[in-house]
Parts: structure tokens; sequence; C-alpha cells
């Protein structure tokens, strides 16, 4: 009788959810593989046709694709290391004792609560207008142009948005790392005549490891999958040079409706992505027991 | 001189904080000045403030519709992923089988999956429930918080049952003595105790699904039913930009999430810090 009504309770705390997950997340995830051996173009009318491989082939046949998978992984490596780089610094400036550190670290963090999309716009008149203004009257035209004109420079565009956003979400995490770090045993490193660099290199870094390890993750994932800045910073441009991962995997599905195709890329997308979260845990595993 | 050179590091820190906000002053005082003066300057203070660029940003993106639904939508979603993936969590942590096993670990691996892998076929599914079931999945606000709901629900169960492995299970046993129901001993003395973690999920949530734009750009196609960053997107593509009025229109944007930030921000930085060291 009372495993009975335990089982009861069980199914009526969880179906709810699961329910709204399943339909959600899971019959998509699964229909989504089979659609990826599909040819179809979108419209409910008109047959969907088994393929095989097919699509997969014309995925690596797809000068676009490649391109846009090679600039990705350009615009993550840049993008890891000036946002890891920022955010460090600036975890270091505001946890160095000064009155105004607390109004600092309020500000540095502010980007990151605005979306991707309306940064994007914002930049997108920096990026134009300011700079060009700012090339003309003060000089310096050759950083001062309008970046967004020049493909490569577009891409460093991008990075630097990016950058912007996240530098102040990496700060968090690496502050609560340097706080983890007990006082004393920076003062000890002091007595023995340790300098401030000595003292940062190694002391305050490997004790940082941890930290490290998350923020190369969510930078690493969240560059990879970049859309929203993309979309309202380049739309892709000039003539598809910026146009990512994500928008490329969006544009082949509802902007030429190849939606077999599309979704042979969207699978290889899963696969990269969890590859690289998988490898990254695996490491996180393999320092916390040297730890 | 120990305390001038403080005094030089304070006036630094500061003013380095203000030239990485500096695109925020930009976009501030260009949504003040008429085109020409505009062009003359994109860097200067405006000579006169007047909310004309304002006025017409509020009207043409609808702003007031955009701000309620992007409010509804936020909110009941958030509320309807903190209790069902509390209640779902619990149950999970407290019944130790191989099904509450499995179940958990679906809800982490599927967190490996990016939006883009599952959009189409989600879309594909979503009008099949329209079609065979007459239940209104796309183009209303109601189907846009089941898919929120869906997709934010394996992050809180996880956060959830970190959690809760940690609270000791002898308050519940007791109130189960005393003749309380699951549903009682949940809400009455678990819930309670979550809270924490809650706040965390719940800032983690608000922000990324204010900031959406994806999924509901996907999902509305009803002007009416347009989220802010929907209507920004629209704004930006009905009209050749109009650069005061565009920035009078991402000021407006950014004030809510401004005023969140102000009012909450212990929570918040706490909560990104919490969320994403586990």
């Amino acid at each position: 009788m009372n495993k009975w009504k335990n089982k009861a309770w069980f199914v009526l705390f969880t179906v709810p959810l699961l329910l709204v997950f399943t339909t959600v997340v899971i019959i998509p995830f699964i229909i989504g593989i089979v659609y990826s051996f599909i040819k179809w173009d979108g419209i409910a009318a008109n047959a969907k046709q088994f393929v095989g491989f097919s699509n997969y082939v014309q995925v690596f046949q797809d000068d676009r694709f490649m391109h846009s998978a090679w600039i990705t992984i350009q615009f993550t490596l840049m993008a890891l290391v000036l946002v890891n780089v920022a955010g460090l610094g600036l975890s270091l400036l505001v946890t160095s004792k000064l009155k105004s550190s607390n109004l600092a670290r309020t500000l540095f963090f502010m980007p990151n609560l605005i979306g991707g999309l309306i940064l994007g716009y914002i930049w997108k008149f920096i990026f134009t207008d300011a700079f060009k203004y700012i090339g003309e009257n003060v000089g310096a035209e050759n950083i001062f142009f309008n970046w967004l004109l020049n493909p490569q420079y577009a891409l460093y565009a991008i990075v630097v948005v990016f950058a912007w956003q996240m530098a102040g979400y990496t700060m968090i995490i690496y502050i609560a790392g340097l706080q983890g770090i007990p006082d004393d045993l920076m003062e000890a490193a002091q007595v023995d005549g340790a300098g401030p660099w000595h003292r940062l290199t190694k002391i305050v870094f490997p004790l940082l490891m941890p930290s490290f390890t998350i923020c190369l993750f969510l930078t690493l994932s969240g560059a990879f999958k970049i859309f929203d800045v993309n979309l309202s910073l380049t739309g892709g441009g000039p003539v598809n040079s910026t146009e990512m991962f994500a928008m490329n995997i969006f544009n082949e599905i509802f902007g030429y409706s190849r939606y077999g195709i599309g979704q042979a890329k969207a699978i290889i997308f899963f696969v990269v992505v969890a590859a690289i979260t998988l490898v990254q845990v695996y490491i996180t595993k393999k320092r916390e027991v040297q730890m | 001189m120990n305390r001038v050179n403080k005094w030089i590091a304070e006036i630094l820190l500061v003013a380095l904080a203000l030239v990485f906000l500096s695109p925020i002053y930009i976009m501030l005082v260009n949504s003040f000045k008429d085109r020409s003066e505009l062009y003359n300057n994109a860097l200067a203070l405006p000579t006169s403030f007047s909310f004309t660029y304002y006025a017409q940003a509020l009207e043409k993106m609808n702003f007031l519709t955009a701000f309620g639904n992007s409010l509804y939508v936020t909110i009941v979603s958030v509320v309807i992923v903190v209790v069902l993936a509390s209640m779902t969590a619990w149950m999970l942590v407290r019944t130790n089988n191989r099904l509450s096993q499995v179940i958990f670990m679906v809800f982490v691996a599927t967190m490996l999956i990016p939006f883009q892998t599952l959009m189409m076929p989600l879309m594909q599914t979503m009008g099949w429930i329209r079609t065979n079931l007459g239940i209104p999945m796309l183009n209303t606000h109601e189907g846009l918080i089941f898919m929120n709901v869906g997709f934010h629900a394996s992050l809180a169960v996880f956060l959830y049952h970190g959690f809760m492995k940690s609270i000791p299970i002898a308050l519940e046993e007791a109130a189960t003595l005393d003749g309380c129901s699951k549903f009682g001993v949940f809400w009455r003395i678990v819930f309670p105790m979550l809270k924490t973690i809650t706040i965390t999920i719940a800032i983690l949530d608000v922000i990324a699904m204010w900031n959406d734009y994806l999924l509901p750009s996907l999902t509305l196609s009803d002007k009416g039913l347009r989220t802010i960053p929907l209507s920004t997107f629209y704004f930006f593509g009905e009209f050749t930009i109009v650069w005061n009025l565009a920035m009078a229109g991402l000021t407006l944007t950014i004030i809510p999430v401004v005023i969140f930030y102000f009012t909450a921000q212990k929570h918040i930085i706490k909560g990104i810090a919490e969320g994403a060291v586990k």
C-alpha cells in the first residue's frame, strides 16, 4: 500500500516536468537525427526523401560551410585569449583593496547582462560611425576606420564585442578563485622575499587553476555557439565572410530551405560541441584528483 | 608618498571603468542629438536634451507592449521552472533507484545539446502538436513559455539536485511521521531551505530568457506578441538605420536591465559565480 502510494507521489512530482522536457528536448533531438538523413525543403506538402549519408557528404563539400567552420575556430581562439586575459586582469585590479574596487567591479560586469543582440547594435554604430569620426578627426586612420566593411576586421569586431560582454563574467569567477587564496599564504611569501611577479606566477596562478578551467570552458562553448552578436553586428557580412557556425546552420535551414543538409550540419555542430565539453570535463576531473 | 600612489591607483581604476563603459556613453549622448549634430561629432555631449527620439522609438518599437510581453514570458517561465524542477529534483534525490539515476543522467547529458541542433525539429514537433492535438504551441506566449521551461529544465534540475544532497533528511522524516503528506513536506519544509539555490536559478534564467532572441523569433510571428529583443530586431530591420533614433531605442531596452542589476546586484553576482562553478 505504502509502496504504491510512494510511486504515485513520484509520478505526480516528476511527470509534469518530464512531459515538457521530453516534448521540447528529447523528441526534437531524436527526430532531428532522422531529418539529417532526409532531403526536404520544409514545405509540408512536398515529399521527404530518404537519402542516407548524402547530406553529410554534401556538408563537407560545401565551401561556405568549411569557411564558416574555419572562421569560427579563428574567432574562438582569439576570443578565448582576449576574454580570459581581460577577465583575469580586471579581477586582479578589483581585488587590490582599493576603495573604488566595488564600484569598478559593478561597472565591469554590466555589459554581461545586456543581451548579445542589443550589444551588437550598439557596437555597430561604434565600428561604423564613431570609428570613422575618430579616424577623420583625431588621426590613426589605420586603426579607426569602418571595421565592418573589411572581412578580417569585421571578425575582429565580433571578438571585441564578445570580449566586452564576457570579460566581466570571467572576472566574477576569477574573483571567487582569488578570494579563496588565504591571505597568510601571500604574507608568508612576501616575508620570504617574493616580489609581486613571483607571488603572482608561483602562488596565485597555480591556485587559480580550477577557475582557469571553468572560464576556459565557458568562453570556449560560448564563443563556439555565438549567434546573437554575429547577427546584429555583421549579419554575417561583408558577403558571408563572418557567417559563423551557428548562423550558417540557421541560414541553411530557414534561409535556403535545405532542411536536410541544415540538420546534418546541426548534428555535426552538436558532436563538436559535445566533444569539446567532454574533453574539458575530463581534464577538470583529472586536475581535481591532483589537487 | 604611499598615499599619493594610492590615490593615483584609485583614479586610474575609476578611469578604466569609465573607458570600459564608453560604448554606453556613446549610445546615450547620441540618442539626444539631431542628425547633423550626430555626424558633426559622434563623441561630444549633446548641446540640448530633447526626448523626441525617445518618444518616436517608444512608439515605433511598440516598446511598452514588448516590455509587457517580455515581463510576462520571463516571469511565468521562471516560476514554472523553479516549481517543477525543484519538485522533480527532490524526488530524484530522495528516491534512490535505477530509474531516478537514469532520469538524472538524461537531464545532465542533454545540457550538451546546442539550441541550433534542436530548433528545426522542435518547430516541426510544435507544428505537429498544433495540427494534430489542437494545442496552439506556435505564435502564442504560452507556447514560448512551454519551450522555455523545457530548455531550462536540465540546468535547474542539475543545480537543485546538487544542492539537495547536502540537506539532512531527518526533518522530512519527522514531518512525515507527524502525518504530513509528501506535498506538505516538500512545500513547507524542503522548499524554504532551497532559498539560496532558487535565487541563483531564477537569476540565471531571468537573464537568459529576457535576452533570448532566437527561440522567440522562431515561435512568435504576430507583431503584438514580440518581446524586447524581437522588437529591437525588427526596429533595425524595418527602417534604414537612423542612428539617433536607434540609440534612443537601444537605451530604452537597456533601462530595465540596469534597474534590475542595481536592485539585485549582490544576488546577481553571487548567482553568476555559483551557477558557473557548478
